[in-house]
């Protein structure tokens, strides 16, 4: 005769718990894509006066077409032209003067889908990205990462500065 | 010869299930760690995009949510199908954002507020003229930190 408490419905409770936290709890995926918006003033910025050479228009209209610097696109080109802008690798006369001066400005339709404009977001962050990657394994011998020292980091960010500029949107496609 | 023939017979082929529990046990606490329990249940349709140039966002509580999609098909015969915005669990319209991230701001410690991140997370499939409106009430509330909430692409 064993004094013992049956201990194999334990398991049952155990799993009834563990059924109810997975069906309750989400595993969350929290990332995307970290943006900081510039404060809030009531002029417009001028972007008449910079040179037209260091400007790097990207349009996006309501049927999420792009129009980038006068001409069409398509956002799987983006990344390199973009990158080919702000580098200007070959010193072409029609490409920004230097990194330092070179500015994205984004227009989008309130037509545009979200979608679309993430993704060329996401393209221009990502030609940044390259290039900041690239000048850190250059100078650091290291690619390009969170983890650098805040002083590397700085010393990248001052070479190749990420200006991107988001104008108000036009709306001529703004659904009904 | 005795030696090895003693147990024959006698032994009890059972396999210990007390353990079990504990091991059930262990599962639980894993996922009652890694997963956060569901705070506001979602009243518009939310798909994220995919996108690959992402950070991670580090302290659950800095960070406050701002759901933008189509109304489920059991709100759209109140809300309507057009895109909509939802703060904590319930509809909002842009005019209420700056209160809400008041409140948020109120259960943070001081020093950590400059680190406030809103979160936006938006449908893939609306159109920008609400977002833009959120994004013009974030900057006037000088709430600028702001990250697109995107996963992803499995395909990839």
């Amino acid at each position: 005769m064993k004094n013992e408490i049956n201990a194999g419905s334990m398991a049952d409770i155990a799993f009834l718990l563990l059924i109810f936290f997975l069906v309750t709890t989400t595993i969350v995926e929290d990332k995307g894509i970290t943006v900081k918006l510039p404060p809030w003033s009531e002029e417009e910025p001028d972007i008449q006066k910079l040179k037209e050479r260091n400007v790097y228009s990207v349009l996006v209209n309501a049927n999420n077409q792009l129009l980038v610097r006068g001409e069409q696109m398509r956002i799987t080109d983006l990344r390199e032209n973009a990158k080919e802008f702000i580098a200007n690798p070959r010193k072409r006369p029609d490409l920004s003067e230097k990194p330092t001066m070179a500015i994205i400005s984004l227009k989008n339709d309130r037509g545009t889908e979200y979608d679309t404009y993430l993704q060329v977001y996401n393209e221009l962050k990502g030609a940044y990205n390259e290039l900041w990657d690239e000048l850190a394994r250059r100078k650091f011998g290291v690619p390009y990462s969170d983890d650098l020292p805040l002083a590397q980091r700085k010393a990248i960010k001052d070479e190749i500065p990420m200006v991107l500029s988001e104008a108000e949107p036009t709306n001529f496609g703004e659904e009904q | 010869m005795s030696k090895f023939s003693k147990k024959r017979g006698k032994a009890d082929p059972e396999v210990s299930t007390a353990s079990l529990p504990d091991i059930i046990f262990m599962l639980l606490f894993f996922f009652m760690v890694v997963t956060v329990l569901r705070d506001a249940e979602l009243k518009v349709k939310v798909v994220t995009p995919f996108a690959t140039e992402l950070t991670k966002l580090e302290e659950k509580s800095l960070v406050n949510y701002v759901y933008i999609g189509r109304p489920m098909p059991k709100y759209q015969d109140v809300y309507g199908t057009k895109p909509r915005m939802q703060l904590g669990d319930k509809f909002a319209t842009v005019a209420e954002i700056p209160l809400f991230l008041e409140k948020h701001k109120v259960k943070v410690p001081e020093a950590k507020r400059p680190k406030i991140t809103s979160s936006l997370r938006v449908d893939g499939e609306v159109t920008m003229g609400i977002v833009q409106d959120v994004k013009t009430e974030l900057r006037k509330a000088g709430q600028l930190k702001v990250n697109y909430s995107a996963k992803r692409d499995p395909k990839k």
